[in-house]
């Protein structure tokens, strides 16, 4: 009866751990807080193989690169068999592979539905986006918007919404990163915050989009081949027979038939659809993902990326939820991943690692403990260019010299702009080490849902928008969701220490996403300016160009 | 780009036909998708106990993992049928368009 004992006290940190995994899932893998292992050697040679072979990456692609194309955007050479892995790639986070695990390891089916929301976006962003933002795309998401309205305002918003979504999501990612390779590695918090940040400046800086994207290539590889080995080792102790496995999961979990069904995690429908809506629409409004569409050659290409990315990110989260299951039947009754009073060492998240282990021996936890570091820097350096562009093709070249900068002195920018952002991400990750950074990614998620994807859809398919509906309609939009994710229990109770939260829900996309349009649409109805009719009028021309890739963006010749 | 290659294209019957069904195609997968989707999402809200029952008779696995692993299938699908229609028969008619308005 000791396991049952030890499962009903894993259950009682659900409560709690449910709040962490609804975050974690797409942002900061490990939560709370974390002892330091001890040094582990196979896990930091793995990895520094993998650094030097992204530094030998990163000198190819630094000579390569000459302009700001191909530092923006590979020089448009990217194909669509290679930016499918590599959206696949950013998507799929170091808390993808260890959060989903952990969530089905807690929860089963539930974790299981979590993942379908996470892929219903892609087909969504196929049919309605992907050949208008190669189309009308150059460097950012705010080009497409500022096609046919005014820069200085447009540009402004998008950097804002494109800013917070990249600061919020660096931050979570750091401090994942952080704790993660303080369990893994066994190195120091700061240190392994500033191995990130370094790495991802030298990635970027150097290499610019042509690093990036074979970094993102080599590391999505790497995660689903580690993936499927685990999946696939782990699967071997039932048979490869799912029903065996199910079986004994079932026995062994405290939450015994139930494990197999829906559970309280989407209950309540209002949660279960405004989380829907986060996923769904927050990952077309993603800068990092949405700059991908920008390094295919055409339209065609750009489709193809699509339906690759999903079937890799459709692939692999079935094999983590594999993973998952399997966890709790190898992981969860093996007293050597859990502590005295029976919680997985290190947490939930920690499911993936310990199964690792537990089917592949220290080499395999090696291997996958690399992966998992890998993955980290790979999204981050995606995050970082994404914030560097808006600063220096948005902010500086547009806003600040109005078009006027060279092409050097914008790649100069977007340099120091990488420096900038690397080192706040340090800074900012040291800072927040011990605060509880749940909310970040349910927050970036709600800002790219609300400020940047209803502006940008809204000027792909309407004609009325106008420049004031989009900059004051984007704004409140990014406002609302920053006020109801403050108001909400992740902060307001969990952080702030009240008790009721004054907006009762943890994700806001449901309600800010409605304001958004809702004032974006009424504003730009208000605005009966010569400014707006003239805006109104040039759609046609857009249309065009969206409809049929006239006048769009080249590839580079290399 | 000069205006009177985008009015060409603008009256050009082939363009504003290819503009109407890749709209039509594109806005009908997107609503089953949809559909399917927060379908789903009410059947886990509304009534769970539908996707507990058993696969059959004794079996540890439920009637939820089967429709699971098919949504994730369906919407693979989906895009494979999308891309596959944009790239072969969209994209054939759009180089026309691009042709006769003489780019």
């Amino acid at each position: 009866m000791k396991f049952s004992r030890m499962l009903s006290a894993l259950s009682g940190l659900l409560v709690l751990g449910l709040l962490v995994a609804n975050t974690a899932i797409a942002g900061g893998a490990i939560e709370g807080e974390v002892e330091k292992q001890p040094v582990n050697v196979s896990a930091i040679v793995m990895f520094l193989l993998f650094v030097v072979a992204t530094l030998g990456i990163t000198y190819w692609a630094a000579r390569r690169t000459k302009s700001a194309k191909d530092f923006y955007t590979a020089g448009g050479g990217i194909t669509g068999f290679q930016n499918g892995l590599a959206i696949a790639g950013d998507y799929m986070s170091a808390a993808t592979l260890l959060g989903v695990s952990g969530l089905v390891f807690a929860k089963g089916y539930d974790g299981f539905i979590y993942t379908i929301g996470f892929l219903v976006g892609w087909p969504i962003i196929l049919f309605m986006m992907a050949e208008r933002l190669r189309n009308l795309g150059k460097y950012t998401f705010a080009d497409i918007v500022s096609f046919r309205l005014e820069q200085t305002p447009i540009r402004t918003l998008a950097a804002s919404g494109a800013l917070a979504v990249v600061v919020l999501y660096l931050i979570a990612q750091m401090v994942g990163a952080g704790k993660l390779i303080q369990l893994l590695f066994g190195l120091d918090y700061a240190y392994a915050v500033f191995l990130v940040g370094i790495m991802m400046m030298i990635y970027v800086t150097f290499g610019g989009m042509i690093a990036t994207t074979w970094v993102q290539i080599i590391k999505a590889c790497l995660l689903l081949g580690g993936g499927t080995m685990m999946a696939l080792l782990a699967m071997s102790q039932f048979g490869f027979n799912l029903e065996t496995l199910a079986t004994k999961a079932v026995e062994v979990h405290d939450d015994g038939i139930k494990l197999m069904a829906p559970g309280g995690l989407l209950a309540d429908p209002i949660s279960a659809i405004s989380l829907g809506m986060a996923l769904m629409f927050g990952t077309a409004g993603l800068p990092h993902i949405l700059m991908r569409f920008f390094t295919v050659t055409d339209a065609k290409e750009a489709r193809k990326s699509v339906f690759f990315a999903t079937g890799f990110v459709g692939y692999f989260f079935m094999v983590v939820c594999i993973i998952g299951l399997s966890a709790i039947v190898i992981v969860g009754t093996d007293s050597q991943f859990l502590t005295a009073d029976g919680k997985l060492i290190g947490g939930n998240n920690m499911a993936a690692m310990h199964l690792s282990k537990a089917v592949g021996g220290d080499l395999f936890l090696g291997f996958i403990s690399a992966v998992a570091f890998a993955t980290i820097l790979a999204v981050v350096s995606g995050l970082a260019l994404a914030g560097a562009s808006a600063i220096s093709h948005d902010l500086y070249a547009s806003v600040f010299k109005k078009g006027k900068a060279t092409e050097q002195e914008e790649i100069k920018v977007s340099r120091l702009a990488t420096l900038g952002l690397g080192m706040t991400a340090i800074i900012l990750g040291i800072l927040f080490e011990k605060q509880n950074i749940a909310f970040m990614v349910g927050l970036a998620f709600g800002i790219a849902g609300s400020a940047n994807f209803p502006v940008l859809i809204l000027s792909m398919y309407w004609r009325g928008l106008t420049t004031k509906g989009a900059f004051y309609g984007g704004f409140i939009g990014l406002f609302t969701a920053l006020a109801l994710v403050v108001l909400s229990p992740t902060i307001w109770v969990s952080i702030f220490g009240f008790e009721e939260a004054i907006f009762p829900y943890k994700h806001p996309a449901l309600f800010s996403m409605t304001t958004a349009f809702f004032a974006i649409w009424a504003i730009s109805k208000m605005d009966k300016s010569a400014q707006a009719k003239k805006e109104a009028l040039l759609f046609e021309n857009q249309e065009v160009r969206s409809q049929t890739g006239l006048g769009a963006e080249g590839a580079a010749a290399h | 780009m000069s205006e009177q290659l985008y009015e060409r294209i603008k009256q050009d019957p082939n363009y504003i036909q290819l503009s109407q069904t890749r709209s039509k195609f594109a806005y009908l997968l997107s609503i089953i998708i949809l559909v399917v989707y927060y379908g789903f999402v009410l059947v886990v809200g509304f009534a769970p106990e539908f996707l507990a029952q058993p696969l059959s008779e004794g079996s540890t696995l439920t009637v939820g993992v089967p429709i699971g692993a098919t949504i994730l299938v369906f919407a693979w699908v989906m895009t494979g049928i999308y891309v596959r229609r944009a790239n072969k028969e969209f994209d054939t008619i759009n180089e026309k368009i691009l042709e006769d308005a003489g780019k």
